[in-house]
């Protein structure tokens, strides 16, 4: 018997259940959106491979496991090929400090909210690789555009967190859940009602959701970073942009909703459905806006989500102080 | 100036909401599109498929195609293509013409001899090559009978283009045959 560490046992058992976690829910967001999608537009959605089509993830999966990987001609092969790894690996590192529960955290660290926005970074570097290495204009295109999105949108979202940080005086996940009580008005969703839109604009412009999916942006740039990608190495895009969806709405209910506190029994459910109530509402944005303009994105950041992130912080320390 | 910019953002950020509304709305509203093979729509009024031929009010097995030719001329696309048999009527002597005529009439085709009083242009086939069909509707339009029209065949899937070369003359009579066993 090898003689591991118990805190390394502990991670390597963490990350092959969020590997599990992640698979299931890439399956279920897939058939959710694609539902979520139908529905609006007033058509059934998936319907024919299984009961009301719940199989259909399942069959695209499979297909997209059994497509040839292809490298373009003039691509750099190992930048293209490290890119979707990239950019899934760090969203599994993600989810290790999230409390899913009182007792589910994988690691409980006194850094966890610097580590989730840290490794959420690495996405960014991941779609700069893709789009560089493709040897394609869109790929470059959508690259620059994710580059430049992100760069705008760190700041107000580290602008809209730092209230909460302010307020719970912590950056560990799990005392900022427990600082919070049971009921929706003990949230600080209550006392931060604009850095909760200000976080969540920024989350759906950082996971590049529509309205905000200029870097994939179908209509203008074919899919923009992964234009190139076959196979699984468009599925490990997929996979990590639903990740980081998760990763976003998770983060936002244990900043903003009161994380597994919820009225009754406190516990994983809460959490999850907090967290699956925002991805629907994600997907409800989704299809219900258009994409805006490039000038517009950035406009929307420099002009209106900083200063109001600004002026929410002043005065968030101000009320502290007093 | 600033007021009005102020009020325009509320209104602004206001019909992000109304529209969150209305796809909300029409999330839960019933569906309008059906699941196609277990199920069809009977409201095709308004639809526009491939032209077919009308037949004769007292003669349904016939149609009221003079055989002319305007469609096929007339025809963007050149779908139309008429195979016409020339039958001279009553004449005896007529027996070399009537064998020999069975010749593809299109764009170019010339108006039968005026010099034989008794001559009937008879139609045998009426091709429409719906590969080929911009659905303009200009042959149903200028044909100086009425003898085209729009048909309402919405199911139509094919595996090979040769399924959408169609003989409307036959289509027509097979058609009729069901109605007349129907009734
Ligand atoms: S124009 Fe009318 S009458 Fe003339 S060939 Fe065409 S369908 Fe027949
Ligand atoms: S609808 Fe237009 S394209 Fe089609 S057969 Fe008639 S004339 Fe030709």
């Amino acid at each position: 018997m090898i003689n591991l560490p118990m805190p390394l046992i502990q991670i390597l058992i963490g990350l092959v259940a969020i590997l599990a976690f992640v698979g299931l829910n890439g399956l279920v967001l897939v058939y959710l959106e694609r539902k979520i999608a139908g529905h609006v537009q007033r058509r059934p959605g998936p319907f024919e491979v299984g009961p009301h089509g719940i199989l259909q993830p399942l069959a695209d999966a499979v297909k997209l496991v059994g497509k040839q990987l292809i490298t373009p001609k003039g691509a750099d092969a190992v930048l293209y090929w490290a890119a979707p790894i990239i950019s899934f690996a760090p969203a599994i590192v993600c989810f290790l400090p999230i409390p899913f529960g009182p007792t589910l955290t994988n690691i409980n660290i006194n850094a966890g909210l610097v580590l989730i926005l840290a490794f959420t970074g690495l996405n960014v570097l991941a779609l700069c690789l893709a789009g560089w290495s493709s040897q394609n204009k869109w790929s470059l295109l959508g690259a620059a555009r994710d580059i430049s999105q992100s760069v705008a949108y760190e700041i107000p979202l580290l602008l809209s967190i730092l209230p909460i940080m302010m307020l719970s005086g912590s950056l560990n996940l799990y005392e900022i859940s427990t600082s919070q009580g049971a009921w929706p008005w003990q949230w600080y969703i209550v006392y931060q009602p604009l850095a909760f839109i200000i976080f969540f604009v920024c989350i759906l412009a950082e996971t590049n959701r529509a309205p905000f999916d200029l870097p994939e942006a179908e209509s203008e740039l074919t899919a923009g970073f992964h234009t190139e990608y076959s196979g699984m190495g468009f599925g490990l895009f997929f996979l990590a942009e639903y990740s980081y969806m998760i990763v976003a709405c998770a983060m936002a209910s244990i900043l903003f909703l009161g994380g597994f506190n919820g009225p009754l029994a406190s516990g994983w459910w809460w959490f999850l459905l907090k967290v699956y109530a925002l991805l629907i509402v994600m997907m409800w944005l989704r299809w219900t806006y258009p994409r805006v303009r490039f000038d517009q994105l950035l406009n929307i950041c420099w002009k209106w989500l900083i200063p109001l992130s600004l002026v929410n912080l002043l005065f968030t320390a101000l009320v502290i102080k007093l | 100036m600033m007021v009005k910019k102020i009020k325009q953002t509320f209104t602004d950020l206001w019909s992000l909401v109304v529209g969150l509304k209305v796809t909300g709305k029409n999330f839960f509203q019933p569906q309008l599109t059906v699941h196609y093979p277990r199920e069809t729509v009977d409201t095709l009024d308004g639809y526009r498929g491939h032209v077919e031929l009308v037949p004769k009010k007292n003669d349904p097995f016939n149609p009221i195609c003079i055989a002319c030719g305007t469609c096929a001329k007339i025809c963007p696309s050149n779908c139309i293509t008429l195979h016409v048999k020339k039958v001279t009527e009553p004449a005896p002597s007529a027996k070399k013409e009537d064998s020999a005529s069975q010749e593809p009439v299109q764009n170019n085709q010339k108006a039968a001899s005026p010099k034989k009083p008794k001559t009937k242009r008879v139609l045998e086939a009426f091709e429409l090559n719906y590969n080929y069909c911009s659905l303009c509707g200009l042959c149903a339009q200028s044909c100086p009978l009425g003898g085209l029209r729009f048909s309402k065949n919405v199911y139509l899937a094919g595996v090979s283009p040769k399924e959408f070369e169609i003989d409307l003359l036959a289509r027509m009579r097979s058609q009729s045959q069901i109605a007349k066993e129907e009734n």
